[in-house]
């Protein structure tokens, strides 16, 4: 691989219209002119009010949604729709996205399988990964037989095996229970540490993100969402989410960022509300 | 186990019933006006029996069945093979799909069997006009259960194996065959039905063997009992097909929910 300038995504000027379901309504812009760096090795977090196209913004970055004008860059290479998705990302989906005719461990070496590695191989790296998401032993279940959270860790293995460069997570723990999810953002800790990948990570969780990242972007009520904020983290690393959260500097930030948040979230529900 | 002796209790009682409406002498004639009037319309259940246990003691029916048999495994085959590769590839090339949706329409709302007879003609008496008709039979029933079944996949999970680095071969193979492969086995217990049905209407219409033909001749001879006899052989025939369909069925479909999967204690 050849080193090339740049960060590891630039999403530069990104705007998204989507068509209007019939032909009377207007076009609904879900996210307009928005530039957006994350440096190789930084974890973002962005957060926003529902609705506001935070989605939208990451299936841009996957490569899965071509914006409407605006420009991707991946490690200073164009992101162009004809050549296909983001081959550096790895994408935690928002909505379950699991194989259902597949067990467990078929789940999770699929993304090895797709790339030819032989069976023996992928399996024993497959049992690996469970180990480490605390799934052990659960390898031969289909996911209907999984609860919520045990799916949630299981597409984070099926997504991290592949070891991408760029880690793109949809609110990747919005459905499990506070004490599984400390557990599971302590470990996604660990595991960024171990060789600090570039992380997007999306959630409507201030705490959550201010714990895990080094920036956090705050962006606006849709339509024509658009980022209003950028506060950067300096707390120390590594760290512990569930001690993280007590420390005076944590709770300035947070203060500090929730002003600049609330009027944007009470705006989106202002409008939810009105619809 | 108590299911099963209502079941079968249903299944005596309506003989039962078939069989005292039936004996001549047995009740007096409220309908007919002689006696042995209601046999004559609709057969004998006891020698109904004796018909079918002569056919297979005989051997007789062997050469028949194996004929209908044919024909409509034939059918079945080809059908639905066609169905499903049609079915994906008109359901992953939109162009394809528009530009045939108006004949696929026609063909579908068209009442297919009337092309029996110009199978006849086109193929002969043979088996093949019998497979023709459960061809067109089959196809278009697995056809749109393919086509929907296709469409119907969630686009997460097409969105997360591209992610996961699947070549558009990987896709069909691993997202869109398996995902619509619930569609394909609803409509193949049609299939079986329907394949059954060109085979049969194909001997009604012309042929020399078959049990459709065994049918049609005893017919000829208001054998009533043998009619019967025949539409019991082909019956039970089509329900052996189709628990074989649903033994592949759940071979293949063991990662589907079913519902309520907890253990009894
Ligand atoms: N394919 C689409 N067609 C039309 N509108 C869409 C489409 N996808 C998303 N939208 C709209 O764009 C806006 C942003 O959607 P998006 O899914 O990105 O929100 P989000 O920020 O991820 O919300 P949440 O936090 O609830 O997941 C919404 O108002 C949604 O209705
Ligand atoms: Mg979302």
């Amino acid at each position: 691989m050849t080193p090339k300038e740049g960060p590891a995504l630039a999403l530069a000027d990104i705007t998204c219209r989507f068509a209007a379901r019939d032909a009377t309504s207007e076009p609904y812009t879900a996210v307009a002119n928005t530039t957006l760096n994350i440096a190789r090795g930084e974890f973002v977090s962005v957060v926003g009010p529902t609705g506001c196209g935070k989605s939208t913004l990451l299936n841009v970055a996957a490569g899965l949604l071509e914006p409407s004008t605006g420009t991707v860059e991946v490690f200073g290479e164009r992101l162009l729709s004809a050549h296909g998705v983001n081959r550096r990302a790895g994408y935690m989906f928002q909505a379950d996205a699991l194989m259902p005719w597949r067990t467990g461990i078929d789940n999770v070496i699929a993304g090895l399988e797709f790339r030819g590695v032989p069976r023996a191989e992928a399996l024993a790296q497959g049992e690996a990964w469970l180990r480490r998401v605390g799934l052990a032993g659960f390898g031969d279940r289909y996911p209907h037989q999984m609860s919520g959270g045990m799916r949630k860790r299981l597409a984070l293995a099926q997504t991290l095996i592949l070891s991408p460069d760029i880690l793109l997570m949809d609110e990747p723990f919005s459905a499990l229970d506070v004490q599984t999810r400390q557990l599971m953002e302590n470990e996604l800790l660990a595991l960024w540490a171990e060789d600090r990948k570039s992380v997007l990570f999306i959630t409507h969780d201030l705490e959550e993100a201010i714990a895990l990242s080094d920036r956090v972007v705050v962006l606006s009520a849709g339509p024509g969402t658009r980022p209003i904020g950028d506060f950067k983290v300096d707390l120390p690393r590594p760290r512990d989410v569930s001690e993280i959260r007590m420390t005076p500097a944590f709770l300035d930030l947070h203060r500090e960022i929730w002003a600049a948040m609330k009027e944007e979230v009470l705006k989106a529900y202002q409008r939810q509300k009105a619809v | 186990m108590k299911l099963r002796i209502a079941q079968l209790l249903v299944l005596g009682l309506l003989v039962l019933f078939w069989y005292v409406m039936t004996k001549p002498g047995l009740v007096p004639p409220f309908y007919f006006d002689k006696d042995n009037r209601a046999a004559f319309f609709f057969g004998e259940p006891q020698k109904v029996f004796w018909v079918v246990v002569d056919w297979f003691l005989s051997g007789e029916i062997f050469p028949h069945l194996g004929i209908t048999l044919l024909e409509t495994a034939l059918g079945f085959a080809i059908g639905a093979a066609s169905g499903l590769g049609i079915g994906l590839w008109l359901a992953l090339s939109p162009t394809a799909s528009a530009i045939m949706d108006p004949y696929i329409k026609g063909f579908n709302s068209m009442p297919r069997v009337v092309l029996a007879p110009i199978f006849a003609v086109w193929f002969g008496l043979g088996i093949w006009s019998k497979v023709a008709l459960g061809v067109t039979l089959v196809f278009f029933v697995v056809f749109f259960n393919v086509y929907q079944g296709v469409r119907e996949v969630s686009p997460n999970l097409i969105a997360n194996a591209r992610m996961l680095g699947a070549s558009k071969r990987q896709l069909l193979r691993s997202i869109y065959l398996p995902s619509a492969m619930s569609w394909v086995f609803a409509s193949l217990h049609n299939a079986v039905g329907l394949a059954f049905v060109g085979a049969v209407v194909g001997e009604y219409l012309g042929s020399s063997m078959g049990v459709g033909y065994l049918i049609l001749q005893a017919e000829g001879t208001f054998d009533i009992n043998t009619v019967f006899a025949g539409i019991l052989v082909l019956t039970a025939c089509a329900l052996a097909l189709d628990s074989l369909v649903g033994t592949v069925e759940r071979r293949l479909m063991t990662w589907q929910p079913k519902a309520g999967q907890t253990e009894k204690v």
